[in-house]
């Protein structure tokens, strides 16, 4: 085993650990910390890659910007042990089948891929990096970046036109 | 067998790089508490400290001991390990950003180019870009774990304002980033060498980049976050000791920080304007220390003026200063964007 | 408002240098334990009891300056000179006890204007601190003069200013 190889495993580790904690934890806003932190290690499997663009965005995004907000609304509506609601047990029973279809589905999918045909290019990759991956984007996928870029744009126009509305 | 093909050199140096960076950012930080409070004395004409060592000079020192060894105090319905994680991660984000900050030309050292950058990455302004947006989460959960309205409040009136301001601060860098056309920070500081300093380019967006990097820091006119008199001393209410130290402090060391981003950015990083330095023919490693002087020149200058603009401007209004982020600060950032876009392709044409 | 002032910075620029300028402004301070402000001609700090030149108190307990006193800060008693202590007292009614209470006393100087002695005057000092009330009510020998004929320096820097004063 190498270094590269021990992190990996390392990383793994960690990260399903604490992807398993965000749906454990019983405050909502533990449950926001250990995502973040799990975003973070996804982002450590970025560098890995080598692909230092999509680490950083990861971070700016996810971490810095979107889970920021659910925290925000997680504090600001106080959610805690005790304001949470009974659940059914009919609901709880839906929750366990709803969650075991998608393993399934997802086991389903993912038995089939011949993955070993697939290195990934540890260290050595440079795909991952700003000026090829913008490359890439500019010119083989230039519509649907320009596409989801008015997503965003109609998303824009749909918040201030609801912050107008008083 | 495989230990013996890791450079361990290169471990070595930039171990001693991290650790020297470290404690120098620290080192600076203190003493810029007493220079806050030195400027700040003789802006309104009193002398500032000066019982503790000649001219006052171990009053960081003092301060420091005086905190480690107050009561450390818990609140019994806080949760602790967030109460305790608040301010590391504050302290964390702080330093972070000092990885990417080009400190000089490289030393020589036994044959060896050692560069005086901890980690040039390819990416390193939205390095910079990425740990800011994480320095919220220091405010965020220090507030939140105090199990305090008035901290919780502050810290997201303190979030919020962060946010805010890292979007106009990134439209500002958009524009620097079409002049350099790399992310590399040391790619940027050589640009400058030979084409000139980026403030001249990008006043504007000098500016908003400074206006930007006061409110990251939480500095007044933006320090809402702790505005100790009329909003209840913000998310660090319930703190005392050294964990409330370390807050006070990271603002501290972001300030530095975030002025040796702004001379890496805008002024040329290590670079001496107007003259040729490296046609000097000194030795390198006089020429890599020269350029680090620079560096802190230039640095120190930035520390000086947002003290300067501490003692100055009063405390914005929470309406205006959201007014300012997203009305005033992003339109003009992407004025700005537009206007360098329009001039560099009419310029390639 | 122009557009020019709407911008705020040309004012905020304007309000740094003058911030700048007192940079190199005289420093106001008065570094307290080693320099001293010189108090003016007419402050009233901490009562002095008086004595004439050849070291006798001058106070004869007649109250005066109780009943001149607002805040009802100055209790006195009163004894017969003895003979034999005619180089102590002036008077053939001396003060065997005589207190201030510095926390009630309000440092008016009625008393000083009451006194037909000149035995009881409102010096150059402020009271200084104390841990306990009690340390406040100051009995005779806190308040009295040093004795011109053994200690005379003590006794002209107790004076004062007033050395003068009294001595015509």
């Amino acid at each position: 085993m190498n270094i590269t190889q021990i992190l990996f495993w390392f990383l793994s580790a960690l990260t399903v650990f604490s992807a398993l904690m965000v749906v454990v934890s019983k405050n909502p806003v533990y449950s926001v910390l250990w995502l973040i932190f799990t975003f973070f290690c996804i982002s450590g499997h970025y560098i890995m890659l080598n692909a230092q663009f999509l680490f950083i965005v990861n971070i700016i995004v996810y971490a810095g910007a979107i889970m920021v907000l659910f925290l925000f609304v997680i504090m600001l509506m106080n959610l805690n042990q005790s304001s949470e609601p009974k659940k059914h047990r009919w609901l709880r029973m839906a929750g366990v089948v709803a969650g075991g279809c998608l393993l399934l589905v997802l086991v389903a999918a993912l038995k089939n891929i011949d993955i070993k045909k697939q290195v990934a290019e540890t260290n050595t990759g440079d795909i991952g990096l700003i000026g090829n991956l913008g490359k890439v984007l500019f010119n083989q996928y230039v519509v649907p970046f320009e596409i989801s870029s008015i997503l965003f744009l109609s998303a824009m126009v749909g918040t201030v036109v609801i912050g107008k509305k008083e | 067998m495989y230990l013996l093909m890791i450079d361990w050199w290169f471990i070595l140096e930039k171990f001693l790089l991290v650790g020297f960076v470290v404690t120098f950012s620290l080192l600076i930080a203190m003493y810029t508490t007493y220079a806050e409070r030195k400027i700040a004395a003789f802006l309104q004409d009193r002398r500032g400290p000066n019982r503790a060592g000649p001219f006052g000079i171990l009053q960081p020192l003092a301060d420091g001991g005086k905190l480690f060894f107050k009561e450390e105090i818990i609140p019994l319905a806080s949760s602790k390990f967030l109460f305790v994680l608040g301010p590391s991660l504050a302290m964390l984000t702080a330093m972070l950003t000092s990885a990417v900050i080009p400190w000089s030309t490289p030393l020589q050292i036994g044959g060896r180019d050692v560069p005086l950058q901890i980690a040039d990455l390819n990416i390193g302004i939205l390095y910079v870009f990425g740990v800011v947006s994480l320095g919220v989460y220091g405010i965020m959960i220090g507030g939140w774990a105090s199990n305090n309205k008035f901290s919780l409040l502050a810290a997201v009136r303190g979030a919020s304002q962060m946010i805010s301001y890292e979007l106009s601060m990134g439209l500002a860098l958009i524009a620097l980033l079409m002049l350099t056309g790399s992310l590399q920070m040391s790619v940027i500081v050589q640009n400058q060498i030979v084409h000139g300093w980026h403030v001249i380019y990008q006043p504007l967006g000098f500016l908003i980049f400074f206006i930007c990097a006061l409110a990251e820091c939480n500095r007044t006119p933006f320090d809402l976050p702790e505005a100790e008199n009329e909003l209840n001393f913000g998310y660090h209410q319930e703190y005392s000791s050294m964990k409330l130290g370390l807050y006070l402090f990271a603002e501290y060391v972001n300030m530095f920080i975030s002025g040796t981003v702004m001379a890496t950015l805008f002024f040329g990083g290590y670079d001496i304007p107007f003259v040729n330095e490296a046609s000097w023919g000194l030795s390198p490693n006089l020429l890599a220390f020269i350029g680090f002087v620079v560096l802190l020149a230039k640095a120190f200058f930035f520390l000086f003026v947002f003290i300067w603009i501490r003692w100055t401007i009063p405390r914005f209004r929470y309406d205006q200063l959201m007014n300012l982020g997203w009305k005033k600060l992003i339109p003009l950032a992407l004025v700005n964007m537009v206007a360098t876009a329009i001039v560099m392709l009419l310029r390639n044409r | 408002m122009n557009a020019w002032e709407k911008l705020y910075l040309p004012a905020v620029l304007k309000g740094m240098f003058i911030t700048l300028s007192h940079l190199f402004k005289k420093k106001a301070t008065i570094q307290y334990p080693e320099q001293k402000r010189s108090f003016p001609k007419v402050f009233r700090g901490l009562q002095v009891l008086n004595r004439d030149e050849e070291g006798r108190e001058r106070c004869t307990a007649c109250g005066l300056c109780a009943v001149a006193c607002p805040a009802e800060a100055i209790t006195m008693e009163a004894a017969e000179r003895q003979p034999g202590e005619e180089h102590l007292y002036r008077e053939e009614k001396y003060a065997a006890k005589y207190e201030i209470n510095m926390l009630r006393c309000i440092f008016c100087g009625f008393c000083e204007e009451a006194c037909p002695k000149d035995a009881i005057y409102l010096s150059e000092t402020v009271t200084p601190a104390n841990y306990s009330r009690a340390g406040f009510i100051y009995k005779k020998e806190d308040l009295l003069i040093p004795d011109p004929t053994k200690d005379p320096e003590g006794y002209q820097k107790a004076l004062g200013h007033r050395a003068k004063k009294i001595n015509n």
